[in-house]
């Protein structure tokens, strides 16, 4: 018999504690299978961030550091600094990536920092309740934007992953989404492309994943998965902004 | 006074800000007073005011800065860590001499620490937080029906001393329910004026808000001002609530949250004939020496209890100068004391003993 | 008197609301009233749960570490707060979702089977009410004619549709509580 369900040997045998439907975990077994498979399970230190995902350190079976909000990038700069040859990543979310922590994203990226950088956008904060995100799509209903998201107000969408893709020091750029197989498996590439770009010394590597939160949407784990595909896609296009180039050479 | 309504600690903040005259919120998600800024982005756009969510702390204490600089009434508000991130906007806001509100709803920590109620940032309030020398009036409200006086009050003296002003709680205060009575809103006319701020200047010198002084006598004569400023603020602003009943011996010190906690423990310890009192500072800085000085004498010993490892005690013992014991007995990163530990705590110091030791 | 009431059972069922219309119609009595949920990423899908004190004095800690009644709406309520119950308190027993007997003989035992209750009402999310009318019968802690003011009051506009069946589910609770004494 053929195990289609096994768990990644670089994820801890523990219950997680994201909601039902929430595609957090995806996300996490997307990473631990790319450090499997990539063999350096024992020379990988992950940075987790503040957001839902905070507790990421008791999921990956490696070593990891906790972060202060935001400040995930700086803390993987002093440790890749320290230890160049040590495989880091961080794991991010949007209000920890594109709000508290734009600066230090952006300058890691600019410094072509080698490490490489999963990013949730889930279009809210989940953790603190469902407040708008910077990522939060106009009109959208959240905590804090009881009226919609009014782009006079407090602008439009950021999209990260272009953002980023306009600096030199940022080797691998993409976005993908989590919302089917056959996404998630493209997502599945784009990680592992992202941590070989670090280890084969190329320059910063990001992955924006278009993630579900079906407590903050206010939706079912299926209805959260099909609002990804049809609201968050049309502002978060999918693909790879920025490759390796020697790839990017036809 | 209208009717009592029940009402959440932190929303009630909020309505509190809207009937002082505040006009512009800038704040950042946190836990636990997510509720302040939620409220205010419904309301405030009602009463044609702005609420903004910054992109982090550090931005929202300078859209403050900015705001109060252009003469408004303005508040942020946010829980330990954001505080924390708010402390170089704090500095500089003291040091320009803006008056603002700021709220803490203090959560455990040190570092991300927890989301449960504490009293630990009680240091970083009262000794100015920030670099430099300054101070900003702290508030420490115990019940929901004070916090909203104090947080409207706290506008008032912000204005009076053109300084930021803090009020500080805990997830339970912001959390809870009680009824309480809403004063009725300031009249937008009766605010203070302010020929200070930036509003451009038609008619007028240019008004400049700055804390840049290189020439280091001037850096020193703007200091001497300002410690004028809080020697006067030391004089006239201080507040507590004295308990001082008949035939107390042993007097409790707490404040917020656990001076309610302590007075469950009062009620209890009188039911079985021991009569206690309390020294509830509500002011933490100024810190309040008047009701040291009146009990005194009668006192056997003092009894600091906090959600902290012993903060506010240091102020208990400057207070009471080495005059009778002070004991301390505390619960740190989220967990609130309980009445039993509490009364444990009091039997020991009624034996004489340390219920620190 | 202070009443120091815990309400304890998972997210959904009502725990907070329940809460809030009882310290509602405390206040309504012009009681001093507090009310204060837990707090926290916990609540997802877990546990929740409320503290209410309701007296004739302010209140001073509105926390309750041992309360003089209990309301458990699950059996892992039960597991965590049994304990707590102060001796010759009113133990209140979701018996629909609780499958044992509480171990304390010192308290008053109520048990309501509130699911089976409010499933023949016809809205299984009225459970909370049946339990709450049956609270209110047997500790009079406020009148149950206060906590029907407050419907009102608590619920929002667009919810009045439900106060008729809350109505009825506080009354059969009632009912269930004043058979039983
Ligand atoms: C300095 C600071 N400010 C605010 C917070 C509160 N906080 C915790 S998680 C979070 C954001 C979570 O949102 P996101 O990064 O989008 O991740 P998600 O929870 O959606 O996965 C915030 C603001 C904090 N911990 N520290
Ligand atoms: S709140 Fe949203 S992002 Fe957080 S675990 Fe739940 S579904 Fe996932």
């Amino acid at each position: 018999m053929r195990e289609v369900f096994t768990r990644p040997k670089s994820m801890r045998k523990v219950v997680m504690h994201y909601c039902p439907g929430c595609t957090h975990g995806i996300a996490h077994r997307l990473v631990a299978e790319a450090i499997d498979e990539l063999g350096i399970q024992h020379r990988t230190i992950g940075v987790a961030s503040v957001g839902c995902s905070v507790l990421a350190y008791e999921y990956f079976d490696c070593d990891f550091q906790q972060a202060a909000h935001g400040r995930a990038p700086a803390v993987a700069t002093g440790i890749k600094r320290v230890l160049p040859d040590r495989v880091v990543f961080t794991y991010q979310g949007d209000g920890d990536l594109a709000s508290i922590g734009t600066a230090e994203i952006v300058h890691a990226a600019m410094r072509g920092e080698r490490i490489t950088v999963i990013f949730i956008n889930n279009a809210v904060y989940g953790m603190t309740g469902g407040q708008m995100a910077p990522t939060t799509l106009v009109g959208q209903v959240t905590t804090t934007s009881p009226g919609g998201r009014d782009p006079r107000h407090c602008g439009h969408p950021i999209r990260i992953a272009e953002m980023l893709a306009t600096l030199e020091g940022a080797a691998y750029v993409a976005r993908v989404s989590l919302h089917d197989p056959a996404h998630v498996a493209r997502a599945r590439r784009a990680v592992l492309k992202a941590f070989r770009t670090q280890l084969e010394d190329r320059g910063f590597a990001l992955v924006e994943m278009l993630s579900s939160c079906p407590t903050n949407w206010g939706m079912s784990p299926r209805e959260a998965l099909r609002w990804v595909k049809e609201k968050l896609i049309p502002q978060y296009p999918l693909g790879e902004f920025r490759v390796p180039e020697e790839e990017a050479r036809p | 006074m209208g009717e009592r309504i029940l009402m959440k600690g932190n929303e009630a903040i909020g309505e509190a800000a809207i009937r002082a005259g505040c006009r512009y919120f800038f704040g950042y998600p946190i836990t636990p007073q997510n509720e302040i800024p939620e409220y205010l982005s419904r309301r405030l756009p009602e009463v044609g005011g702005v609420f903004l969510q910054a992109e982090s702390e550090v931005a929202a204490i300078n859209m403050v800065y900015g705001a109060a600089g252009a003469g408004a009434r303005v508040m942020t508000s946010s829980s330990s860590p954001g505080i924390s991130l708010k402390q170089e906007g704090l500095s500089y806001l003291a040091g320009a001499e803006l008056p603002c509100v700021v709220v803490n709803i203090i959560r455990g920590g040190p570092g991300l620490g927890g989301i449960q109620p504490a009293q630990s940032d009680y240091f970083q309030a009262t000794r100015g937080g920030g670099h430099g020398d300054y101070r900003t009036p702290v508030f420490g409200p115990a019940s929901i029906q004070e916090m909203v006086e104090l947080v409207m009050e706290a506008f008032e003296v912000a204005d009076r001393y053109r300084n930021p002003v803090m009020v500080v709680g805990d997830g339970i205060l912001g959390q809870m329910m009680e009824p309480v009575v809403l004063p009725d809103p300031k009249p937008l006319d009766s605010l203070p004026a302010k020929p200070w701020a930036t509003t451009g200047n038609q008619g007028r010198p240019p008004n400049v808000i700055n804390s840049l002084f290189l020439d280091a006598n001037l850096c020193s004569r703007h200091n001497e001002h300002l410690q004028e400023k809080y020697r006067e603020i030391c004089r006239r602003e201080v507040r507590y609530e004295l308990v001082d009943p008949e035939g107390a011996e042993i007097y409790f010190v707490a404040y917020g949250t656990t001076s309610r906690v302590v007075r469950s423990v009062m009620n209890r310890a009188r039911e079985e004939g021991i009569i206690t009192g309390l020294i509830r500072p509500i002011t933490l800085w100024p810190f309040p020496q008047e009701p040291f000085e009146r009990v005194v004498e009668r006192a056997k010993a003092f009894l600091c209890v906090e959600m902290s490892a012993g903060q506010m005690v240091e102020d208990v013992r400057l207070a009471v100068n080495g005059r009778r014991p002070v004991h301390f007995y505390g619960r740190t990163g989220g967990v609130v004391p309980s009445p039993a530990e509490i009364a444990d705590a009091l039997r020991k110091v009624l034996e004489g003993r340390d219920p620190g030791a | 008197m202070t009443h120091e009431i815990l309400m304890a059972g998972f997210g959904g069922q009502g725990i907070m609301f329940m809460g809030t219309l009882l310290a509602h119609a405390g206040m309504m009595e012009d009681k001093e009233v507090t009310w204060m949920p837990s707090y926290g990423p916990e609540m997802r899908g877990g546990t929740a749960n409320c503290s209410v004190v309701i007296s004739h004095e302010p209140v001073a800690s509105p926390l309750v570490s041992e309360p003089t009644a209990l309301i458990v709406m699950n059996r892992p309520s039960l597991e965590r707060f049994e304990g707590t119950l102060r001796p010759g308190g009113l133990l209140v027993v979701n018996t629909s979702l609780v499958d044992r007997r509480p171990e304390r003989q010192d308290v008053r035992l109520l048990e309501v089977p509130a699911n089976e209750m409010a499933d023949r009402l016809g809205s299984l999310r009225v459970a909370n009410m049946v339990v709450l009318g049956a609270f209110v019968q047997a500790s009079r802690v406020v009148t149950l004619h206060s906590i029907k003011q407050a419907l009102p009051e608590v619920l929002p506009q667009h919810r009045h549709g439900l106060i008729e069946v809350n109505v009825k589910a506080l009354e059969a609770g009632a009912a269930l509580a004043s058979g039983g004494q």
